[in-house]
């Protein structure tokens, strides 16, 4: 399969973009059907459950030889993947049986979208506020250096600060 | 007369010269429990002491208040004597197995082997509080002995880490005493130490973190007193971010020594699992490297006084948090070791210390005003202004991430769990535009960068590190998962890193090597000696992306599990492992399963390993020791986890994961910059510019 969209990736950049843009779609839904096979979704899905044993480990990360939980899980799970159920719905059956807290990271519905968003909501304001900040500090009148000598120009600046870069900066 | 009995007591333990070890340890054994309480109630009124005397002291300024505030200074330092007792009992009732101690008999037992006895002081909740305590007072032993550094600065900050060391030592009196005596009979051995301490590392990992965690007291205590003073001048900034390297330092040595502990013990092939203890030390990490970032607006510019009072203020906060969360229960975490209901006390603390902050700070604001104007925004200001956000925002993403099952009870009444995909993809955006600015900082001048030279800097390293893409989207294949493209650029900016700080290194090698004659690497070795902070700054910054790139690897991991008898082959990668044998063994402390695992690669025998599974007789518990092969493109990691009951063959787990070695020599490379920047320069950097322009140093930018 590889080397089949390998081939046609090469034929197509050899021909119009538009060959080599249905290429690329071909690839990318190519690689997604790869990427879906059901070792590929055992081990996505088995990252996104807990083991409930009370180890607050990943699923397949749970190394407890003779877990009660995590051997029982990891084959309902196998079971699921190989009756090609959809993910929401494997994931749905582990919440029904387990619990909430069996899903390793917040759903992104209800409240818990306010955990996904709240960072970059936070992030977002912090970026408004130093950008607040600057334009309030670049606004700022230059103190008077004491003695009364006025503030130097922007030449003499440029020309003090490379004076002091070539002599300081060793 | 009274000169005679003493002689005569003396005479008589000197005739019984090989008795008085057996004396001594004999009143240990039947009076530590007194012993220790008594150290500690005293430690406690010489701490009330050094704190009301201290703060009466410093309330007037007469020759009088000055005997009175060197009396409360000595009742500081003796108070490090008595915590330091009460310790050394806990300890030696460990080594003498006094199980008439509750908390030796629930840590310790017979067989436990001695340096795992010394770190039953840290191994349980009483014991790590007194051990916090004993750390505490150490931090304000060297405090109080330099009190002479500035002696009213001084004498405000022992007399707020006395106020600390009162909270501490009223737990371990009151809440969570150590000494507690064992009611009933006797008994003959103790519980045992939980087996997964029983590791070396664990000897020293808890005792560098809480250096850490203490340690961010004494920065408290100097930006809050240096505020209740109206300190003039940035001097005690110079102080406290000197403390601050230090303290930071030792939370990033047990931040990481913990990682490589949980890496090689606990045995699920990973280093770190976003668990809420974890992330309780990461927190005041940030906080803490986001102040050793802003303060240097502080120093150079007078800047930033208000946000690096509050970056202090949050540290300190942020360890207490920790604390309580480690100790309290109300997050579930695999760190349950001391679980209690002294979570309250540490609430109180919090709320008390955060009042007290906030009146401090509104008390005295108008002190902390800026001083200087922002020139242009393509500067280094703005560069710190940014990295500051970064790192805060990375810090709230941890805490929300942390409390955010606790608010989701509360609000919808049902339980949720934050696992390691929320912290992943929220955090890891913002670590790399994090690392982009680390790229983009250095190349940049206080006050003003001109964009021609902001260019003409940055075109090499970022040729560089576009080829360095270039070659690693060959290798990696980022289109094969989403996960893989997070990787490539964490690696590419990395090295945009190192390429931009190499061209530092280089570009002053060549000026000192055009002044001096000397060869390029000698210029440059010499350039580090003289400006350490800037230079070794720069060193933290490559062991900062070195541990990125380690990290980055992980998500290459493979790994695999079967069930091996004699002569089966498991193929993993590149490597064959071939089961030759498996056995069990009986010690005094624990009994062990293990296998003997031949490793092969193309052909050859490269490597035996021995994975093993311990199970300790004391506390009946089982724990992992795993067989690792490190190389500098990955670890072969092989986990024994335990026998088939039905075919008694053992199960064996084993992981490739790409790259690990790079975090701990990550770590080291870290730590020899931060190192280096806390050494005075070698040689005076000699500067002779306008006085207009001495303000700000530019030599002196780092």
């Amino acid at each position: 399969m590889k080397t089949l969209v390998r081939s046609s990736v090469f034929r197509a950049s050899w021909a119009s973009p538009r060959r080599l843009l249905q290429a690329a779609v071909l690839m990318v839904v190519t690689t997604l059907f790869l990427g879906a096979g059901d070792d590929a979704r055992f081990q996505m899905l088995g990252h996104k459950l807990m083991c409930v044993c009370g180890c607050n480990q990943i699923l397949l990360e749970c190394n407890h030889v003779g877990c009660s939980y995590s051997t029982r899980m990891r084959e309902e799970l196998a079971e699921a993947t190989e009756r090609h159920e959809n993910d929401d719905l494997t994931l749905q059956v582990f919440v029904q049986k387990y619990g909430p807290t069996v899903i390793a990271a917040p759903t992104v519905t209800g409240f818990n979208i306010v955990a996904w968003i709240m960072p970059f909501v936070v992030l977002l304001a912090g970026i408004a506020l130093v950008v607040y900040v600057v334009r309030t500090w670049r606004n700022r009148p230059p103190p008077s250096p004491p003695g009364g000598v006025g503030p130097a120009s922007g030449a003499d600046l440029d020309k003090y600060r490379e004076l002091a870069r070539s002599e300081t900066e060793l | 007369m009274a000169q005679f009995s003493g002689l005569a007591v003396c005479l008589v333990f000197l005739q019984d010269a090989p008795n008085i070890g057996d004396t001594w340890s004999n009143f240990f054994m039947a009076h530590a429990a007194q012993l220790g309480s008594f150290f500690l109630l005293l430690a406690l009124a010489l701490s009330i002491y050094s704190f009301a005397a201290g703060a009466l002291a410093l309330l007037e300024r007469d020759p009088a208040s000055d005997r009175l505030g060197e009396t409360a200074r000595r009742a500081g330092i003796a108070t490090f004597f008595l915590v330091l007792l009460a310790a050394v009992t806990l300890v030696t009732a460990a080594f003498q197995d006094n199980f008439s101690l509750a908390y030796i008999f629930h840590h310790s037992n017979r067989d436990l082997p001695a340096p795992y006895k010394f770190a039953v002081l840290w191994s349980g909740q009483e014991g790590s509080l007194l051990f916090w305590t004993m750390l505490l007072s150490t931090y304000g032993l060297v405090l109080r002995l330099r009190h002479k550094t500035d002696t009213r600065l001084f004498a405000h900050a022992s007399v707020i880490i006395a106020a600390v060391q009162i909270f501490f030592l009223l737990l371990v009196n009151f809440a969570a005493h150590p000494f507690a005596v064992m009611q009933g009979e006797l008994p003959l051995d103790g519980s045992g130490l939980n087996p997964l301490l029983q590791y070396p590392e664990m000897v020293i990992h808890p005792p560098m973190l809480y250096l850490g965690y203490v340690g961010f007291t004494v920065p408290f205590a100097f930006g809050l007193g240096a505020l209740i003073m109206r300190y003039p001048g940035e001097k005690w900034i110079h102080i406290t971010r000197r403390w601050t390297m230090v303290t930071w330092a030792f939370l990033s040595i047990g931040i990481s020594l913990g990682s490589h502990w949980a890496y090689n013990v606990l045995g699920w092939g990973g280093y770190w699992a976003w668990d809420p203890v974890e992330n309780a030390s990461f927190m005041p990490w940030l906080t803490g490297l986001a102040f050793l970032h802003s303060v240097m607006m502080q120093e150079k510019r007078g800047m930033l006084k208000i946000w690096n009072v509050w970056l202090v203020f949050s540290t300190f906060l942020l360890s207490i948090l920790g604390t309580f969360l480690t100790r309290s229960g109300v997050i579930s975490s695999v760190h349950a070791f001391a679980q209690s209901s002294i979570g309250d006390w540490f609430l109180v603390f919090l709320g008390i210390t955060l009042s007290v902050c906030l009146f401090v700070f509104f008390k005295n604001i108008s002190h902390l005003q800026t001083e200087h104007r922002l020139e242009a925004v393509v500067s280094r200001e703005s560069s710190f202004l940014f990295n500051n956000l970064l790192l805060l925002v990375l810090c709230f993403i941890v805490l929300l991430g942390t409390f955010f099952p606790v608010v989701h009870e509360a609000i919808v009444g049902s339980k949720v769990t934050v696992g390691p995909e929320f912290y992943n993809k929220e955090a890891i955006p913002i670590a790399l535009l994090l690392l982009l600015l680390t790229a983009v900082g250095p190349l940049l001048s206080w006050r003003k960068t001109s964009v021609d030279s902001l260019r003409r800097n940055f075109l090499w390293p970022s040729v560089g590190a576009l080829v360095v893409a270039a070659c690693l989207i060959v290798v990696i294949r980022p289109w094969l998962h989403w996960s893989f493209l997070f990787s490539l650029t964490a690696i590419a900016l990395a090295s945009l890193v190192i390429f931009t700080i190499s061209s530092e290194f280089i570009r002053g090698g060549r000026v000192i090597s055009r002044h001096t004659g000397q060869n390029l690497l000698v210029s440059i070795s010499q350039l580090g000696r003289r400006n350490t902070r800037r230079y070794g700054g720069y060193i933290a910054h490559i062991g900062f992306v070195v541990v990125i790139i380690g990290i980055a690897g992980s998500e290459f991991n493979r790994d695999k599990e079967m069930e091996m008898g004699y002569g089966d082959k498991l193929q993993i990668g590149s490597y064959e492992l071939v089961c030759r044998s498996y056995t069990q063994e009986d010690k005094p402390n624990y009994g062990s399963e293990w296998a003997i695992l031949e490793v092969f690669q193309d052909g050859k025998q490269i490597d035996t390993m021995y994975p093993e599974r311990r199970f300790f007789k004391a506390s009946q518990q089982t724990a992992t020791m795993v067989a690792k092969r490190s190389t500098l493109k990955e670890d072969l990691y092989v986990v024994y986890e335990g026998l088939n009951q039905d075919t008694g063959r053992p199960i064996i787990k084993v992981h490739v994961n790409p790259l690990v070695v790079w975090i701990w020599i990550g770590v080291f490379i870290l730590l020899t910059g931060v190192g280096l920047a806390m050494l005075p320069n070698t040689a005076p950097v000699a500067a002779t510019v306008p006085a207009r322009v001495q303000t700000a140093p530019a030599g002196a930018g780092d």
